[in-house]
């Protein structure tokens, strides 16, 4: 538990990737079996249990400590798991006698002596700490204790860990870890044992079951690689490269089909008769949030579309799709207001045959004679683009902000279906973004590598203050589309021109204009200007542009689609 | 010992701080007096322009560095132990644990002893003397890390986690943010205490107290100053003040693993708003136990809390039977720690 509890303490502190996988890899490797898989089991899909334990922690705490300094300790903290972690005293030092006594560090020798002739010493586990549990210990009882006997071994474990081991145990049991790490990190870092590629692992990751020691016994050379044949598995997806001007200029259109890049999200289906799983791109099975998807097919197969709402043939904008996504459950409302459905685009596997390493072109073909066969509710194909030459597809392209598509996807006509990011097989060609003037009001500082820099910005459009005067209203925030030496400047810039700080942040005078991309603007609520930017990014900065001469508020409102 | 006049007649607080009116002085003043005792040379309690100081050889010696010869119009020494008869009372001097120099002050008046802590820890630190119980009937505490959430790690461990992170990352350096004085020094000591024998490197702004330490008998190995390095410093410690931590200055490290030790990282809200990456919990001020169990073995009947936080510990007070009573001083600040 020891080495557990600063795991995650190391990882919520630490913002860089790399870091993270650092630690996470070495854990793995200092870790023995059981443990090390359970660790990775509450880094990816969870602990088979989980407990509401507020109630059970008050209570505990009300027994042993003057509820006014618990209110105190409680203010102060600002989180009621992380309070009681930090002020739980071990049942032993509740005594009267001890009480005020203060512990062994500041006091005399002698009791350290006394400690040591102790009759019977207790002999130090495996954990290190005396008598702290160990992680798989902990899961093994949690899986079948009873309701009533929780309050009591939550106690008793609590006495033995420190304070970081308590808040770990807490947010084990909590069945939230939050520590900053998504289940493709974890993953990510269990390959890198092997030097592997995540891919490697989510190809076989739904064969297995905590605690993974069939997968640790193959990520060190001990075992054969788990069989995932029949096993309803998430397979690697196949990624595209953004498509640049030297990229267009090298490519043979006739080489190429194109379709209509849907803005909605990456899904794959994995079905077999009564079974049916929906993955995200990064391997969630996101099928309890769209049971109007998955519950119609009875099929075998695995496919590849895009996930979308769409109402009356039409598909709705990207922000009905977000009402849908990061839920637990989904109300009837929820799903006759913002209806689900997925656009088919490629078949990895039909009826048990894998058809991978086919041509593009001859799993198309094979996806719609089985799509004109089977007509899995809620799902269409997504249709192919007819064009004539490189021309035509460049004008079908620019016409793509009208038809409220993201742009067009070119896909090599011989390509197999290649787990990864390969380059030249898939182009994503994403329409021409929006693009517009706007003025730097505040910059943050960054975090990690970026701590020394401001390197967060918020930038502002013009528009009529109430007493008549220009004023500038925030219209988004942008932390990337500068290069290293452009970030210095930047920061130089910012550190000129401070007009207040607070904290992290820097307000300063009205003078640098950016260039702001972004893919669509929407009306919204929850900000000052009224609108909200969809993925605004740095184009250009505008070292020669007067701050005055920058865009309107006007102006970006009249672009919201 | 029955008390027989009330210790706010003879022990004041005016709006220089503390004052014992017999011997007509103030312990730690916030604004300029004519006679001052100092507990130790922290900038919040040992401040210039007083007409005449008392304090420990090293406290002064930290004054006169830090503030300059002249910071006070005289300065006399007086060591741990030594009783100092001062108007209508009696003086002397117990360590307090705090860094190099930091004294409790004892006071006597007709019968009645008084202890005004200063800032103390219970904790062995091999830079300063370590505290010395002193039984009276008044005790005046610190309560910088006065609520229960406060308990501050074993240091050794929080040395071991800072150790282990080089091993894990030894391609970065780790810049530990710590406060010049005492903080920074008892840091090195205890690195050297694990077996850690490289250079550590400090930020100029360390020089000179570090320097000092050495001439007042601490010794603490090999340093060198971040401005001569000849390379990013990889796998290498740095140790600069908090507020650096974040400078244009890191640029010149090897993507560093920022840390900071101080006993507020104990509270992750407060790590956090500090950006590290490497929390450690080390901390020269007595935790909450610590507090509570000086109380109680100093078995005054009436305490006082100066600064701090003094209503969780005033409550503990009177949950322990005794009289407690805020001070409310203004002027001691927290940060540093």
């Amino acid at each position: 538990m020891k080495a557990f509890a600063e795991l995650l303490d190391r990882l919520s502190y630490s913002p860089s990737r790399n870091a993270k996988l650092r630690l996470m890899a070495d854990y793995f490797r200092a870790t023995p079996d059981p443990d090390r898989g359970w660790a990775l089991a509450a880094l990816t899909d969870g602990l088979p249990f989980s407990f509401p334990l507020r109630r059970t922690l008050m209570d505990m705490v009300a027994r042993r400590m003057d509820p006014e300094l618990f209110r105190l300790s409680r203010d102060y903290v600002g989180d009621t798991a992380e309070t009681i972690a930090l002020v739980w005293e071990p049942a032993a030092s509740l005594s009267p006698s001890s009480r005020g006594e203060g512990r062994g560090e500041g006091r005399p020798l002698a009791q350290a002596s006394e400690f040591a002739a102790a009759p019977h010493p207790i002999p130090l586990p495996a954990g290190g700490e005396r008598g702290s549990p160990r992680l798989a210990d902990v899961v093994a009882e949690l899986a079948l204790i009873g309701r009533n006997d929780l309050g009591p071994r939550l106690e008793a474990w609590l006495d033995t860990l420190d304070a970081t081991g308590r808040w770990a145990l807490i947010k084990l049991l909590t069945g939230a870890l939050r520590v900053g790490v998504s289940a493709r990190l974890a993953k990510t870092a269990a390959a890198e044992m092997a030097g592997l590629a995540v891919g490697d692992i989510e190809e076989v990751w739904h064969a297995l079951s905590p605690p993974y020691e069939l997968l640790f016994a193959w990520l060190e050379g001990r075992g054969p690689r788990p069989d995932v044949a029949g096993a309803p598995a998430f397979r690697p997806l196949m990624l595209s490269h953004a498509l640049e001007d030297a990229d267009w200029e090298a490519l043979e259109a006739a080489d190429f089909a194109a379709e209509w890049k849907w803005d909605g999200i990456r899904v794959q289906i994995v079905a077999r008769p009564g079974e049916v799983h929906l993955y995200s791109r990064t391997g969630d099975d996101i099928a309890d949030s769209f049971p109007d998807v998955v519950g119609g097919p009875n099929f075998d197969a695995v496919l590849d579309g895009e996930l979308l709402v769409m109402r009356g043939g039409e598909v709705a904008p990207f922000n009905d799709l977000q009402q849908r996504l990061n839920r637990k459950g989904v109300s009837r409302k929820q799903m006759e207001q913002f209806p689900a459905h997925v656009r088919l685009y490629d078949a990895l596997l039909i009826e048990g045959e894998d058809l991978r390493q086919l041509a593009w072109h001859a799993r198309r073909a094979r996806l719609e004679a089985w799509h004109a066969r089977v007509r899995p509710a809620r799902t269409d194909l997504s249709p192919l683009i007819a064009f004539k030459d490189k021309a035509a597809l460049r004008e079908l392209w620019e016409a793509t902000r009208e038809n409220s598509t993201e742009g067009i996807m070119l896909k090599r006509r011989d390509s197999a279906y290649v787990a990864g990011r390969p380059k030249g097989l898939w182009w994503k060609w994403k329409r021409a973004p929006l693009t517009l003037d706007c003025v730097l009001m505040y910059a943050q500082r960054g975090s990690g590598k970026r701590s020394s820099y401001y390197s967060d910005y918020t930038f502002g459009a013009w528009r009529q203050g109430e007493g008549g005067a220009a004023e500038l209203v925030p219209v988004g925030k942008a932390y990337f589309g500068f290069t290293d030496e452009e970030l210095l400047q930047i920061d130089r810039w910012v550190r000129n021109h401070t007009t207040e700080s607070f904290g992290p942040v820097r307000a300063v005078s009205p003078g640098l204009v950016f260039e702001i991309a972004f893919d669509a603007v929407q009306r919204s609520s929850r900000h000052k200007s009224g609108v909200a930017m969809r993925f605004p990014r740095i184009h250009r900065i505008r070292w020669d542009k007067p701050a005055a001469e920058a865009d309107r508020l006007e102006t970006l409102m009249a672009m919201i689609a | 010992m029955p008390s027989t006049i009330p210790f706010e007649q003879w022990l004041k607080r005016d709006t220089a701080g503390l004052c014992c009116a017999p011997g007509g002085f103030h312990i730690d003043p916030t604004r300029a007096v004519p006679r001052a005792i100092i507990t130790h040379g922290h900038s919040d309690h040992a401040r210039p322009g007083h007409g005449a100081v008392l304090a420990t050889p090293e406290t002064i010696a930290i004054m006169r560095a830090r503030l300059g010869p002249d910071a006070a119009g005289s300065f006399q020494e007086l060591r741990y132990g030594a009783p100092l008869g001062i108007g209508g009372a009696t003086v002397r001097l117990a360590p307090a644990g705090h860094i190099l120099g930091s004294a409790q002050v004892v006071i006597e008046h007709r019968g009645q002893r008084a202890v005004i802590s200063g800032d103390y820890k219970r904790r062995p630190d091999p830079t300063a003397a370590p505290f010395e119980l002193v039984r009276c009937d008044l005790f005046v505490t610190e309560a910088t890390f006065g609520l229960p959430v406060f308990r501050h790690e074993p240091d050794v461990g929080e040395i071991g986690r800072l150790l282990a992170s080089l091993k894990a990352f030894p391609e970065r350096t780790h810049l530990v943010g710590a406060y010049g004085l005492g903080k920074t020094q008892r840091l090195i000591a205890l690195l050297r205490a694990a077996g850690y024998d490289r250079p550590i490197w400090l930020h100029g702004a360390h020089q000179a107290m570090c320097d000092l330490y050495g001439e007042l008998g601490v010794d603490l190995g090999d340093l060198a100053l971040v401005g001569d390095a000849t390379t990013k410093l990889p796998g290498e410690i740095v140790l600069c003040p908090p507020s650096a931590l974040k400078d244009r200055w890191t640029r010149r490290l090897s993507d560093p693993v920022t840390a900071f030790a101080s006993g507020w990282m104990r509270v992750r809200a407060r790590a956090r708003q500090y950006g590290v990456e490497l929390p450690l919990v080390i901390s020269d001020h007595a935790d909450w136990p610590e507090l509570i169990a000086t109380i109680a073995e100093t078995e005054a009947e009436e305490v006082w809390v100066t600064h701090g936080r003094e209503d969780a510990l005033v409550r503990q007070i009177g949950l322990m039977g005794k009289r407690g009573r805020a001070l409310a001083l203004v002027g001691y600040e927290e940060d540093g720690e």
